[in-house]
């Protein structure tokens, strides 16, 4: 792995009804200001609208931003609708997670959970970790 | 000074004069220290006077103390309603209902869609029956509801309606307010189902039929809150706002109302923010801009026309997931700041709120918090306090400088229409854009550390875990799929596919109300959804384009 920065491509969404996108507008900016490619699907996307995003797109990571408390649901069936469509792209969920699920959104295979509050900086280091680990996991 | 402008002496005879005939609360208005105090000091116009800067009413809150509503909702209507009478039984004065995403875009429980949110955030509504556990035990003509609903409300009215009717409770006893705001929904909230236009014409379909049968009822709660919460700062929330208002304004008018057959019932919802004097301004040249528009532009006679009166609420954006509990202190000021600025009602946020939905306790204690506010501080002795101060005028004269500024911009992209030009703003992108703006300004100062966010980038010391968060399990969404499937069942299919289809007629015709055959869907247990697909067929879906 270089530490050449290098373009990735994220695509952030909001799935399912969660109307609540002042959060994922500005992370898409943030990764945008970090030098990424930024695929902004907006909002009610399907786990079908974002698997086939993903393979269009060719994706590096998949952001997914949730503030109604559907986290525990929608992001597991994210992350088993892409290992249906045999695509392994990490999965990081944004919003509001009480500490107690960060944990079981591991153990269902999201990569990262991005609470409030958290730095531009942060933001950014958390994505290119998550496609690093990723990409050490698949190689390993 | 013009000619028949009235002088200071003038002023303060008629103020006292509506002062003398005012009924009022049977309490010492007087400090803690017990030195009378003057219910408004200052220069006029007074409160109850033209533009209204200082207050809708001449006795503000010697007469009545501000409305303390607070918003709940979760689970299953069962739930909901034990929240309420709890509220109802510790002193709140009015309802204010949650519903939860799925009922928001009119999607029923059953829906692909509604998967791992039904009851979540907000009580799940399906069909007359949840709206009858809803408010089970609870006397609709002695409580006023609010509602907090847009793309749908049309169908929840008709359900909250039905529900009365069904209890003796005739539709014209009923007070409260449903939001049905939509222009904001396409700008901030973006809980919508049909595209702009037939939306607004089924919002005057429900201010036309608010105003022939619902005399209590305000048809329009026309809302800052949400956009503000999306980012927006003080002054683009005010001018969105009330041009949003002047839009529908517009829109009833063209449809053939009198404006004081319905301006009287329309009302506000803004946003109380941290930045205590920004707001009071903001809520000050609320009223102001208000009535001159009114008055001047829309030719409104009746006074009741002009009043800007508005709930408020405490900005959930402002409180902080990390030390949830000094959420308590912004609130309180928020608060104050809602009371200062003359606010209708109130409601005040729980500080878990940034965490999940609010437990019991953090909703009790924002309750108190208001309470406090209202009894102990003194605040509700004296209208418009702050009034005359030379920041506060000041900052009266800036919010309402940049909203004129706004009101301008609207005004070109319509050709000289707000309505027009708050289409034109939907579709080009301007209020999202705008928003989304605010809101990154904002997050970068934060980030650079030029904005200090107590406990967030400085203050950090003294985090503890997260503690007694209030669950939503998923028995919620069983028990309510269950429950729809029950209703369905039992109700008479026939009856509803006929009521369904006089809801696709009268929507396919521009000069039907659609609120009589959504009444009678929703007195044959058809769902939310099949009503909401009723009126599709005509209408349309709306697709926001997807920008940054």
């Amino acid at each position: 792995m270089s530490d050449q920065p290098e373009n990735l491509r994220v695509i952030l969404a909001k799935l399912g009804l969660d109307g609540h996108d002042r959060g994922l507008k500005v992370v898409a900016r943030i990764l945008r200001d970090a030098g990424m490619e930024v695929i902004y699907l907006g909002l009610r996307q399907t786990t079908d609208s974002i698997v086939s995003a993903a393979e269009q797109e060719d994706a590096d990571a998949i952001g997914l931003s949730m503030h109604n408390a559907g986290h525990m649901t929608l992001a597991p069936n994210m992350v088993k609708a892409l290992k249906a469509a045999e695509l392994d792209i990490p999965v990081i969920v944004g919003g509001i997670v009480p500490d107690d699920d960060v944990a079981l959104l591991h153990e269902a295979g999201v990569a990262a959970v991005l609470g409030p509050g958290a730095s531009a900086e942060e933001v950014a280091r958390v994505v290119r970790d998550a496609v690093q680990a990723n990409r050490a996991g698949a190689q390993a | 000074m013009a000619e028949n402008e009235p002088t200071q002496a003038e002023l303060r005879a008629a103020y006292d004069r509506e002062m003398a005939r005012a009924k009022l609360r049977e309490i010492p208005f007087e400090t803690m220290s017990g030195v009378p105090v003057d219910s408004v000091y200052g220069d006029g116009p007074y409160p109850g006077q033209y533009p209204y800067t200082r207050g809708v009413h001449a006795s503000m809150y010697r007469s009545r103390l501000w409305t303390m509503r607070m918003f709940a909702g979760f689970g299953t209507a069962e739930d909901t309603n034990a929240r309420f009478k709890e509220l109802l039984a510790n002193g709140g004065t009015g309802l204010s209902t949650a519903f939860d995403m799925p009922t928001l875009m009119g999607r029923d429980s059953d829906s692909p869609w509604s998967t791992g949110e039904v009851g979540r955030a907000g009580v799940a509504v399906d069909t007359l029956a949840d709206m009858e556990d809803l408010f089970g035990g609870i006397d609709t003509s002695a409580v006023s509801t609010s509602m907090t609903i847009n793309g749908p409300a049309a169908i929840v009215l008709a359900m909250y309606v039905a529900n009365a009717e069904k209890n003796g409770v005739p539709r014209k006893a009923l007070a409260g307010t449903i939001q049905n705001d939509i222009f904001k929904e396409y700008q901030a909230q973006k809980e919508y189902i049909y595209p702009p236009r037939p939306s607004v014409r089924i919002v005057t379909d429900m201010i036309r039929f608010t105003a022939a049968e619902m005399p209590k009822w305000n048809s329009v709660s026309i809302s800052g809150y949400h956009i503000r919460e999306a980012g927006s700062t003080a002054a683009q929330e005010l001018a969105f706002t009330l041009a949003n208002g002047f839009a529908y304004v517009e829109a009833a008018m063209a449809a053939g109302v009198d404006v004081d057959v319905f301006a009287p019932r329309l009302s506000f919802f803004f946003n109380s923010h941290i930045d205590f004097f920004e707001e009071i301004g903001k809520f000050r040249a609320a009223r102001r801009i208000w009535a001159r528009w009114l008055k001047e532009r829309y030719g409104a006679k009746d006074e009741r026309s002009l009043l800007c009166r508005f709930h408020t609420q405490t900005a959930g954006v402002s409180l902080t997931a990390q030390q949830p509990e000094i959420n308590i202190a912004r609130v309180a000021i928020q608060a104050l700041a809602g009371a200062i600025g003359g606010t209708q009602s109130l409601h005040t946020d729980s500080f878990d709120e940034a965490l999940a939905l609010p437990t019991e306790k953090a909703a009790r204690i924002a309750l108190r918090t208001q309470q406090i506010v209202a009894h102990e501080t003194g605040v509700a002795n004296v209208a418009d306090p702050l009034g005359g101060a030379p920041f506060i005028e000041w900052m009266t004269d800036e919010m309402e400088r940049q909203a004129e500024a706004i009101f301008a911009h609207l005004e070109d992209l319509g050709n000289g229409s707000i309505l027009e030009g708050v289409y034109a703003g939907i579709e080009n992108g301007y209020f999202v854009g705008e928003i989304a703006d605010a809101s990154y300004r904002f997050e970068r100062e934060v980030n650079a550390g030029r904005r200090i966010i107590v406990a967030v980038n400085d203050f950090t010391d003294g985090a503890e875990p997260q503690k007694d968060l209030l669950r939503i399990d998923a028995t919620t969404e069983e028990y309510q799929l269950k429950r729809l499937a029950d209703v369905k069942l039992k109700r008479n299919q026939a009856a509803v596919d006929e009521a369904l289809a006089g809801v696709t007629k009268a929507a396919a015709d521009p000069t039907a109300n659609v609120m009589p055959p959504i009444l009678e869907a929703v007195n044959a247990y058809a769902t939310l959804e099949e009503v909401v697909k009723a009126m599709e067929t005509v209408f349309g879906t709306y697709v926001e384009k997807a920008i940054i």
